[in-house]
């Protein structure tokens, strides 16, 4: 590497964080803007977060997304584990294609789509046997858990695959049965996939505007579907400052997700170190 | 000695043996592909039995058959007297060391070797017992507490052997034991391997496609090609009396030489053949009709090499230019070609150093080939 670094390389990288990052930079500064009118700058003040901590409505919808987004996650990751197991350790059974071809069709549906279907079978089921009488959390829940749990299959099933399967066989010849092995050896080591899955699912439910708004009732408002209608209604500056919070609270935990699988790389790397000096030491 | 003592070591001999592992007739299909194919087989008790073979010979479908991954299409298999067919892995008395070792992850050393006694439901204070003893048979008492990532290659190994030994499994099945070991670490581990089935006395089913492996470690040796065996005899058997063309060629490497029986004594052959044209004196009897088409093996080692022509000039005598010379330091292999371009390998020791530069065989020059009547195998197919 030379001392010298292209300029035109540099400049394209300042192009790109700029093009990523100067928007989030606008925000949090104007979440700090004493003005009432979002786009005039009036002095710097903390007015719109004590502004935030006093609006029910706002942590109403909060604790709604939440709650959403932690059942959505716990559910689509225990029925997504369960298919990807399906599709990739079950050997070939009748329908296992199509089941492949559908497990994935929610990834590449419109979510217009999939939120209008949903719309129509809750409608349908309600008349038919009088469940969901009325659309609210259970039903933005079911929601997303039938797109959640298809990205916890494909996330699994890849896991799968690239794990040898000779780690279930030899514990099921040292006398482990099926279910045994399933506990013991396959689902410790699906784990981080599990992981990645729910935190995705968390995502993706706290992320979603388009089905909610499809499947809700009156009254229950997640936290997108209330930013949006606040846009519609007229933007006010208590807005910009839970995005500025949110922003934090994300930055801080991809920041400390990423020290943690640094330290733990470097760990693995010290215990290869050391593997390979004991066995010179054994040799010598 | 007695009728016991003779057979004490080489049980495939005695009548009266009952085998250990009975396989009969039992073929594997994999959709329209035969990966085995109509094979019996009978390991005997204490043996140490390797099945060599190239990639995708059946050898290793046949083991997985043995532990009870694979089930056959058709065929039976018993092992120690019941039957096991069907039998899921879980319940057959034999354990498997995998070619990966397939050593689970996210436990230590300690937990892998005790996990089948676990499952067994064995009294954890035995458990304790047992993972030690065998940590110590394996040298690896100070890692127990270490995860595998944290080994080297030959100590995994060794962790998985005693995984696999631990419940005192009637027979033990190695899928390339040493596959995944440098060369170094490979011959120390085959003699530690063959002295620790020495130990235990426990069975052992090997597969291997190394025949330097299999040649050492093994009381006998089934040569497999496409789904059956070739032959199955003694390390000595395979490579002194081979049967085919393909078993002479697949264990170190063997000299062919076609032509026809013109005649067939009880303690004699002779082939004529046309490409040399010369004539090979063989001495035992074959007892194969006259006439009919023949390969003459013979060993490069077993070739005499030298300048001059020997002097009892008789049958078995070829004479040639040297093509190509590899000097090995110890040996060194001639390629001789004769007559019509056919080339001769042909091994030699170098008894003697070489003068002024110069090997006593080297490039272009002709030389005199020549061996013993007992030396040729003759081979009808």
């Amino acid at each position: 590497m030379g001392k010298k670094r292209s300029t035109f390389l540099f400049s394209v990288l300042c192009f790109g964080m700029a093009f990523l990052y100067v928007p989030m930079i606008f925000l949090i500064i104007y979440s700090f803007n004493y003005s009432k009118i979002v786009a005039v700058w009036g002095g710097w003040s903390l007015r719109w977060y004590a502004e935030l901590f006093r609006s029910q409505e706002i942590w109403d919808a909060l604790v709604l997304s939440l709650k959403i987004a932690l059942m959505n996650a716990t559910f689509a990751t225990l029925l997504g584990t369960l298919a990807g197991l399906a599709l990739v350790r079950f050997g070939r059974f009748k329908g296992r294609t199509l089941f492949t071809g559908m497990i994935t069709a929610p990834l590449v549906m419109p979510e217009v789509i999939t939120g209008l279907s949903l719309l129509l079978l809750f409608i349908t089921l309600g008349d038919l046997i009088g469940w969901p009488g009325e659309r609210g959390i259970t039903t933005i829940t079911i929601a997303h858990i039938t797109f959640s749990m298809a990205y916890v299959a494909v996330i699994i099933q890849s896991r799968l695959a690239g794990m040898a399967q000779d780690l279930e066989e030899a514990a099921m010849d040292l006398g482990g049965k099926p279910f045994r092995v399933l506990v013991d050896i396959t689902l410790p080591l699906l784990a981080p996939g599990m992981v990645s899955g729910w935190l995705l699912s968390f995502t993706l439910s706290l992320d979603d505007l388009v089905i909610a708004s499809f499947v809700s009732g009156p009254g229950a408002n997640t936290l997108p579907m209330l930013i949006y209608s606040r846009v519609r209604l007229g933007l006010k500056p208590d807005i910009n400052a839970l995005a500025t919070i949110i922003i934090v609270v994300v930055a801080v935990g991809v920041i400390a997700a990423g020290y943690l699988m640094l330290r733990q790389q470097k760990q693995r790397e010290r215990d290869m170190q050391m593997a390979a000096t004991d066995t010179v030491k054994v040799t010598a | 000695m007695s009728e016991q003592t003779q057979f004490d070591d080489r049980p495939w001999l005695d009548p009266e043996a009952e085998p250990f592992i009975q396989v009969s007739g039992v073929t594997k299909r994999f959709g329209t592909f035969t990966a085995v194919d109509n094979v019996d087989l009978q390991i005997y008790q204490g043996e140490l039995f390797c099945m060599l073979g190239g990639s995708g010979c059946g050898k290793t479908t046949l083991l997985r058959m043995l532990a009870g991954f694979d089930n056959p299409t058709s065929g039976s298999i018993y092992i120690d007297g019941a039957d096991m067919t069907d039998v899921p892995p879980y319940e057959r008395p034999v354990n498997m060391m995998f070619q990966s070792y397939a050593l689970f992850p996210h436990m230590t050393v300690e937990q892998n070797v005790a996990y089948g006694l676990k499952r067994d439901g064995v009294d954890k204070q035995e458990i304790l017992q047992r993972v030690e003893e065998m940590l110590k048979m394996v040298e690896l008492s100070q890692f127990a507490k270490r995860k595998p990532h944290q080994l080297s290659g030959g100590q995994r190994q060794r962790v998985a052997l005693a995984r696999a030994l631990v419940k005192r499994p009637k027979a033990l099945l190695l899928d390339e034991p040493l596959g995944a070991l440098d060369k170094r670490l490979r011959a120390q581990t085959q003699y530690e391997l063959m002295n620790i089935q020495d130990q235990l006395g426990v069975t052992f089913v090997v597969v291997t496609h190394d025949q330097e492996e299999a040649m050492i470690l093994s009381t006998r040796i089934a040569v497999m090609d496409a789904g059956k065996f070739a032959q199955i005899g003694t390390p000595t058997e395979i490579y002194e009396s081979p049967e085919t063309r393909f078993v002479a060629n697949f264990i170190g490497s063997a000299n062919m030489f076609e032509g026809r029986i013109t005649e067939d004594s009880a303690d004699h052959v002779v082939v004529r053949s046309s490409d040399p044209a010369c004539e090979f004196y063989i001495d035992h009897g074959v007892s194969i009709k006259e006439g009919s088409k023949v390969w003459v093996a013979v060993r490069p080692e077993k070739i005499r090499v030298s300048v001059s022509a020997p002097e009892n000039a008789a049958a078995n005598q070829l004479s040639g230019t040297v093509r190509d010379v590899g000097y090995l330091g110890n040996t060194s292999t001639y390629r001789v070609q004769v007559a019509d371009g056919q080339i001769v390998e042909v091994t030699h020791p170098n008894q003697s150093r070489p003068r002024g530069g110069k090997h006593a065989v080297d490039w272009d020059d002709v030389v005199h080939l020549s061996w013993e009547p007992s030396s040729a195998v003759v081979l009808t197919e």
